[in-house]
């Protein structure tokens, strides 16, 4: 039996663990063990996934439409290396470009919830091997031979005896006149060359020489800069402006308009578009939480938690309450959008998630029908669930109609963090029972700020329930349901959702639910194990579902070095979660030592730093390994924020952070020395799961949970650093944004 | 409305416009060179990091009226070209060696930011250790940071 981890090797712990526990009662399998928002979303997508084509033309190019948006995640590169395998070329012969929006599609151009590689995986197979089959089968006519003798490799058919013979030859012949059925054939797993190689991303070079363009990079004509002058208040809106004709005749300016969310200013610098911003005087209406704060809206959130109904089984009772404050959902690229609205047609450009609801949206808005908005999808830069909501497109649509002009409208850092998009403020509550060596129940009641429901999320969600045991549930509960999982065997297991309707705007952030949960949760499994006398990871190994869960957990406590000896003030903390068809660990150190959390760096947050995240990640067929590598390097770096440093602090209806320099994301001197990941590349899992957002959950929880275990104080409130006293002096909310220095010469490196 | 003159990645340019202009809105609005970034414009994300006779700046904070006729400012644009040889400079090839960068949109202003940081380190006689790479301020929020480190060691040895 393990007494103190830090005073026993590795080999000890591994030989102890037993492969499977006589003590532990099995849990029911939880929703999304049998059908999960993956498949909710893939199912959506269904009717029309094949409506995607792999064109090959005269030339011998190879192109593709992806009815998604690529925000960084790197689904570009890994579709082109999706196409060349089936078609046999390199993924640099495959052009993939993002679609417009494709109203046909209907359910099929969503970018969320980390489903679009298992959605489109086989969908785009199928499209591609159509197109090679048909190239193939013209050849083989071409040459007289059988197509089965003939191969597709570099851009060519290859025949019997060596015949070479270019796509570009082949198309026409290939072309067919009729639509038809055609049975394709995929490649078998076990003969990928592309699929499962590492592969860096096909825009490197165009991201490192500043050639990749954003939205605010585009040359639309006479698209002048523009942007909004916004309330005091969260959600303000403006009454009166005292000096409309004052400000048209500031250096620069062109425009000042009215619209619903303020008052849009286009200049020919964006720069002169904020100080004509910040020189409006406006009277605003009252916001949607006017007067809240951090401790009323927490006060409201406990008020909705929904009771604990643990069957009364006798044992020891393990309680934990655990509250999570607001996040800002801010990428780097702010909110932007390019808007060119004409009497009767319009065309926008703003790298969307969900295009197909913006456009529906922005035609209402304007009075158009559909058919009449085009709407471009550019490369984004950063999403993380903050782009499903266009915002900035609507507005820029707007402002571009009552202007009559184009605009590229902007939101600054200040809009961005006071008016943007949150991860809602929530609260985890976890009661479980220990009787003997076995856990009786385990409960978990999740009460948030509600959740917008996203207007391309909805239809999928609604869909599933006809599968998923969703019941009455709401859009919000129902995602809850279809994704959150307790792994261990830990007898009557419940998971609910509560939420607060309040009037924020909030989004996913990286994942809505599954962190803060997972944080709760795997600080809960620390306390079971401790009353249990048993060592973190011992237990849930012992206790976890699964097989293919155990094989990862055991995996990364093997490559961590669990239970090494550590200095006094530092520690390992363990944790596990499972999601989008995959299973990932993480084992996390962290130094609590005041020499370390006492760091002084100007306008930081430093506290505690995790020194050293290993991560062993099982998500199925793995397409590009690099790229699963940064997703989870990603996640690992969103985890540290939100777990130590990264909270937003609401007073009198409005967030106090206004930029960077108060608000805390991860920055180098957070970043842990060494970053381990491994991906598991022989999954017994049959298909491609989900990894965008996979990195954050476990490596939450093993933050929290090596924090309690380096400090002796289990933490009840994230980030853990958010009471705090606030390293800054808050920005002014009138004027709305807080102007650029002029010193900048004086600070050179 | 004042004529400015700079040079440009190695270009002299003019531009018509007001003194007080900051210099990233002439870059980016007036010349359309758009390497650099808008992430905050008060000096603290750096994705428009720059560089300004060879050293680090960010023309968020800089009016285009303090620049001289003789002043060289370099984007990322024009970095390649500050290197010698026809290729990459050694950074941008090392963040590409070790795949960096996500969306990209803060990679400019890191690329810019680590070859100033080496520069500056090396002047002072400091290694490019962990201490070093803690005191880069860029922000990147699909967190490379990790990739950041270990691409600024591996480009720095081959500047």
């Amino acid at each position: 039996m393990l007494v103190a981890a830090a005073e026993i090797g590795r080999q000890t712990i591994f030989d102890s663990v037993p492969n499977a526990s006589a003590a532990a009662l099995p849990s029911e399998p939880q929703t999304p063990e049998l059908y999960d928002l993956l498949d909710a979303l893939r199912d959506a997508a269904r009717p029309t996934a094949n409506l995607i084509q792999v064109k090959v033309d005269r030339d011998g190019s190879v192109s593709f439409e992806l009815p998604r948006s690529d925000n960084g995640q790197g689904i570009i590169t890994s579709t082109q290396m999706i196409i060349a395998e089936e078609m046999g070329i390199d993924p640099d012969q495959v052009n993939v470009t993002l679609a417009d929006a494709r109203p046909e599609l209907v359910f099929n151009q969503l970018t969320g919830g980390s489903n679009t590689t298992f959605t489109t995986f086989t969908p785009i197979r199928v499209a591609a091997a159509l197109a090679a089959g048909r190239l193939l089968d013209a050849a083989a006519a071409e040459l007289g031979q059988e197509s089965s003798v003939l191969t597709s490799r570099g851009g060519a058919i290859i025949g019997q005896n060596g015949e070479s013979l270019p796509f570009g030859e082949l198309t026409e012949a290939a072309a067919s006149p009729v639509t038809e059925a055609v049975e394709v054939a995929l490649k078998p797993r076990e003969e990928f060359t592309v699929i499962g190689t590492s592969r860096t991303k096909s825009d490197a070079r165009a991201m490192v020489t500043g050639k990749k363009k954003f939205v605010t990079d585009l040359q639309v004509p006479d698209a002048l800069p523009t942007v909004i002058c916004r309330a005091p208040d969260l959600n303000g809106s403006p009454d009166d402006v005292e000096n409309l004709d004052e400000v048209r005749t500031m250096p620069g300016v062109t425009d000042v308009v009215q619209v619903s969310t303020g008052v849009a200013v286009r200049a020919r610098t964006f720069g002169q578009a904020v100080d004509a911003v910040n020189a409006l005087r406006v009277s605003w209406e009252g916001g949607t939480v006017a007067g809240e704060d951090d401790d009323s809206v927490l006060a409201q959130v406990r008020g909705g938690e929904l009771p604990l109904a643990v069957p009364d089984v006798g044992g020891n009772t393990v309680e934990g309450e655990f509250t999570f404050y607001f996040r800002s959902g801010s990428p780097l690229e702010t909110n932007a959008a390019i808007a060119d609205v004409r009497e009767d047609s319009a065309e926008i450009w703003s790298p969307c998630k969900n295009p197909i609801a913006a456009q529906a949206e922005i035609a209402r808005k304007l009075d158009m029908p559909q058919s009449a908005v085009t709407f471009r999808v550019p490369e984004g830069g950063g999403s993380f669930g903050r782009k499903l909501f266009f915002d900035a497109a609507l507005e820029a649509a707007e402002v571009s109609q009552e202007m009559g002009k184009p605009v590229k409208l902007m939101w600054t850092r200040a809009d961005d963090s006071r008016q943007g998009r949150t991860h809602p403020l929530c609260t985890s509550r976890v009661r479980a029972v220990v009787a003997g060596d076995a856990v009786a129940s385990f409960e978990l009641r999740h009460t948030s700020v509600a959740t917008e429901v996203n207007p391309g999320l909805g239809e999928p969600i609604t869909a599933a329930a006809v599968k998923a045991p969703l019941g009455n549930l709401t859009l919000s509960e129902s995602v809850f349901e279809l994704t959150q999982v307790t792994p261990y065997n830990f007898g009557a297991n419940t998971r609910l959702l509560n939420e607060v309707e309040m009037g924020f705007n909030t989004s996913s952030t990286r994942n809505i639910y599954s962190p803060d949960v997972a944080t709760a949760r795997e600080l809960m499994v620390d306390k079971i194990a401790e009353a249990m006398g048993k060592d973190p990871y011992e237990f849930r190994s012992e206790f976890i579902k699964l097989d293919r869960w155990k094989n990862v957990l055991d995996r990364v406590a093997e490559e961590a070095d669990w239970g090494k000896s550590m200095p006094e003030g530092t520690a390992q903390g363990i944790a596990f979660h499972t999601e989008y068809k995959g299973a990932a660990a993480a084992v996390v150190e962290i130094d609590c030592r005041p020499e370390t959390v006492n760091r002084q760096i100007r306008s930081a947050r430093t506290g505690p730093r995790v020194t050293k995240v290993t991560y062993v990640v099982d998500i199925g067929i793995v397409v590009n390994p690099r790229g699963v590598k940064a997703q989870m390097q990603g996640g690992i770096m969103d985890a540290i924020g939100n777990t130590l440093t990264a909270g937003l602090h609401l007073r009198d209806g409005h967030f106090v952070e206004a930029s960077w320099d108060n608000y805390f994301y991860t920055r180098q001197w957070n970043t842990p020395d060494e970053i381990d990941v491994i991906v598991i590349e022989d999954s017994e899992a049959p298909e491609p799961g989900g990894v965008g957002e996979f990195g954050v959950a476990a490596t939450s929880g093993a933050i929290a949970c090596a924090y309690a275990r380096a400090t002796g104080t289990t933490p009840e409130y994230f980030p853990i650093l958010h009471k705090e006293p606030l390293p800054f002096e808050p920005y002014p909310t009138v004027p709305p944004i807080p102007p650029s220095p002029t010193d900048g010469l004086e600070k050179t490196t | 409305m004042p004529t400015h003159t700079f040079k440009l990645n190695g270009e002299q340019v003019s531009v018509d416009v007001e003194d007080d202009v900051r210099l990233l809105w002439v870059i980016r609005d007036l010349l359309g060179v758009t390497g650099p970034k808008y992430g905050c414009g008060i000096n603290v994300c750096k994705a428009c990091t720059s560089h300004i006779n060879g050293r680090g700046f960010n023309p968020c904070s800089v009016p285009v009226g303090a620049i001289k006729p003789t002043d060289e400012v370099t984007t990322i644009e024009g970095l390649a070209d500050t290197a010698p040889g026809g290729g990459l400079h050694p950074m941008q090839q090392a963040w590409i060696d070790n795949d960096v960068a996500q969306c990209g949109y803060c990679q400019p202003g890191q690329i810019m930011a680590a070859v100033a940081k080496v520069k500056q380190a090396r002047a002072e006689g400091r290694d490019i250790d962990d201490a070093v790479l803690d005191e880069i301020r860029n922000i990147c929020r699909c967190g490379t940071y990790y990739r950041i480190r270990e691409a600024i060691q591996a480009g720095a040895e081959n500047m």
